[in-house]
């Protein structure tokens, strides 16, 4: 049975219906007095907009930013191109070419690099899967910076020099995780070819 | 006619217009503006003049104005199967009657042109000119013909856009605007019978008088003030362009400059029935403050200066008080010179009018809008006989 809710009866003043719109005429009209004869910021003015360039909200720590490469001590990126974030990337907007290091290097046989490394910041939609599924922490959103606007397309396509450009908010480029190079002490040691 | 007198006709038609057209922007701003203050917004506070690198933006004024550019530069799109001509008709007809409206608004005193720099005596001669563009016969009753019109814009849109939703606006503009407008006339049919005539100019110069007519008509005023709102089809009854139901109801497919009418209509007729407000019920013109029970000045701004209460009259004067406040406060006369009392009219006519419109967005920003049949019901069911009844209580008291 569907249940019959009456209909709430009205006073006489309700149903008149003008001191009704005098009541909500005053709340209306102490809020736009409180608002704008005080000056914004002050104790009664109920205004929160931040004007945003002008006045600029900090980030929170963990905040999403645009993408940077993370660099080991001598600079090159700590990237292996294991290809992990691009496959991750729900977006599909990693391209990643990976190349050996040269003969040579202690890192050869052990890892590889990427060659080229695009990220197009059109498609990305900033969900942090990437940095979620990286193995090596090369690939992190600290920047604390959103992607700046651009009218042209190029301008969001950052390449690897690009990307290994970007600073993390605190203006480091590397990480605060340890990293283990081949060769020392610390490295598992493991060899894709000399297999020991 | 002389030339003095036809430069004088042009000179109040330009000022009618210039004031109108200027009123309607700012209107836009202050709507936009003033919501923002309302609801804990800033609003619009961007569009600004460039200069240098600081970029002056005069609190959003300028945002109508980028409004209009942005009008003009819109594709005028007329959909394929509407009527052109009456497409293209319906905005002019919503618009120009508004504007006519202005011409029997009494923004002042009648000018004496012989004395405008000196004080006016108290029987003026010589040439003389009504502070309005036309002193009709008919006065307030050619407001109701030409305003009536308006209707036929709204509808004549609804019908020629090959748009359902925008018949639909139509029909219900043109449903609610007639039934208003038998209340609306019939509210002020009580203060024709009290003020005895259906001038404005005469209106006015009753409630100079003796007091405003808001002290003996506030049911009218209440009755006209709702029935205008309707008429100008502003929420709360804003029902024939209602966003969640009929798209943008009649001017669904109005785009660029001819959408700009419609608003432009809307927020014109909107001064037109505050102007009337302003002269039919707070003295028009008239600046004033007078005992409630009898018809002494305390303060008023009369044609020949301002008056007030003699202070100097007034047994046991501190000394003090008399030797510092002005000769003409203990007087209680400032003679002006006729120009400025003239000047001064007209800005009190303006600050009134503009009071009640700030009213007027105040209610449009505080109500939600009423359903279809709640708008029909209460203007057939409640407000009209509500009118008739003041009528008939207003002339009982005319006669006794
Ligand atoms: S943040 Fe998400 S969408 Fe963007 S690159 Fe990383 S995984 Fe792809
Ligand atoms: S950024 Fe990380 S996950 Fe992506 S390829 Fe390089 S090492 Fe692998």
């Amino acid at each position: 049975m569907a249940k019959l809710i009456p209909k709430p009866k009205m006073t006489a003043a309700e149903a008149i219906y003008v001191p009704e719109i005098a009541k909500g005429l005053g709340v209306t009209i102490g809020r736009f007095f409180t608002n704008t004869f005080s000056s914004r910021g002050s104790e009664n003015n109920q205004i929160d907009t931040v004007d945003y360039p002008e006045e600029k909200r900090t980030y929170p720590e963990r905040f999403r930013g645009i993408h940077r490469l993370t660099h080991r001590a001598d600079g090159s990126p700590r990237c292996v191109a294991c290809l992990c974030c691009s496959t991750a990337c729900p977006a599909q907007c990693i391209h990643i070419e990976a190349a050996e290091y040269p003969a040579g290097d202690p890192r050869a046989g052990y890892e590889r690099y990427p060659r080229v490394f695009v990220i197009d910041e059109l498609r990305c939609i900033f969900c942090g899967f990437c940095v979620e599924a990286c193995p090596c922490d090369a690939i992190r959103m600290d920047s604390g910076m959103h992607m700046p606007p651009s009218t042209q397309r190029e301008h969001f396509i950052f390449d690897k020099a690009m990307l290994m450009a970007i600073p993390a908010a605190d203006g480091s480029f590397e990480t605060a995780n340890p990293r283990h190079e081949p060769g020392e002490s610390s490295h598992p040691g493991i060899d894709r070819k000399r297999g020991h | 006619m002389d030339t003095v007198l036809l430069l004088a006709a042009v000179a109040k038609i330009l000022f009618a217009l210039v004031l109108v057209l200027t009123f309607s922007p700012v209107l836009v701003w202050a709507d936009r503006r003033q919501s923002a203050m309302i609801q804990d917004r800033v609003g619009p506070n961007r569009a600004g003049i460039p200069i240098g690198d600081k970029n002056f933006a005069l609190a959003g004024l300028l945002h109508p104005l980028a409004d209009a550019l942005k009008f003009m530069w819109k594709e005028d799109f007329i959909p394929p199967k509407a009527d052109k001509l009456l497409h293209a008709l319906a905005p002019i007809i919503s618009v120009i009657p508004t504007i006519a409206a202005f011409a029997v608004i009494p923004w002042g005193d009648t000018i004496w042109l012989d004395h405008l720099n000196e004080v006016l005596p108290a029987e003026p001669t010589g040439r003389q000119i009504a502070f309005q563009v036309a002193s009709l016969n008919v006065g307030i009753l050619y407001i109701f013909a030409v305003g009536g019109t308006g209707v036929i814009g709204a509808a004549i849109a609804g019908y020629c856009s090959d748009n359902k939703y925008a018949l639909l606006g139509g029909i219900r503009a043109a449903g609610q605007m007639v039934s208003y407008e038998v209340t609306l006339g019939l509210s002020l049919v009580s203060c024709f019978m009290l003020y005895n005539t259906l001038l404005l100019e005469n209106m006015v110069e009753w409630q100079v008088l003796h007091h405003w007519g808001i002290w003996y008509q506030w049911p009218a005023f209440i009755l006209f003030y709702a029935g205008s709102i309707a008429e100008t089809k502003r929420i709360p009854f804003d029902i024939p362009e209602g966003e969640s139901e009929l798209a943008a109801g009649y001017f669904t497919e109005y785009s660029g400059m001819k959408f700009g009418m419609f608003m432009m209509g809307e927020y014109i007729a909107m001064v037109v029935s505050c102007a009337i407000m302003t002269a039919v019920f707070f003295g028009g013109y008239d600046v004033s403050i007078q005992l409630p029970w009898d018809q002494t000045d305390i303060f008023r701004i009369g044609r020949d200066g301002i008056h007030g209460l003699p202070i100097a009259s007034i047994p046991y004067l501190p000394d003090l008080l008399a030797r510092y406040l002005p000769d003409w406060v203990l007087l209680g006369y400032l003679p002006l010179k006729h120009w400025i009392v003239s000047v001064l009219y007209a800005l009190s006519f303006i600050v009134k009018t503009t009071i009640l419109l700030w009213l007027t967005l105040m209610i449009r920003w505080s109500l939600p809008r009423f359903r279809y049949d709640q708008v029909m019901k209460m203007c057939w069911r409640y407000m009209l006989p509500a009118s008739l009844g003041w009528i008939f209580i207003t002339g009982m008291f005319i006669l006794l």
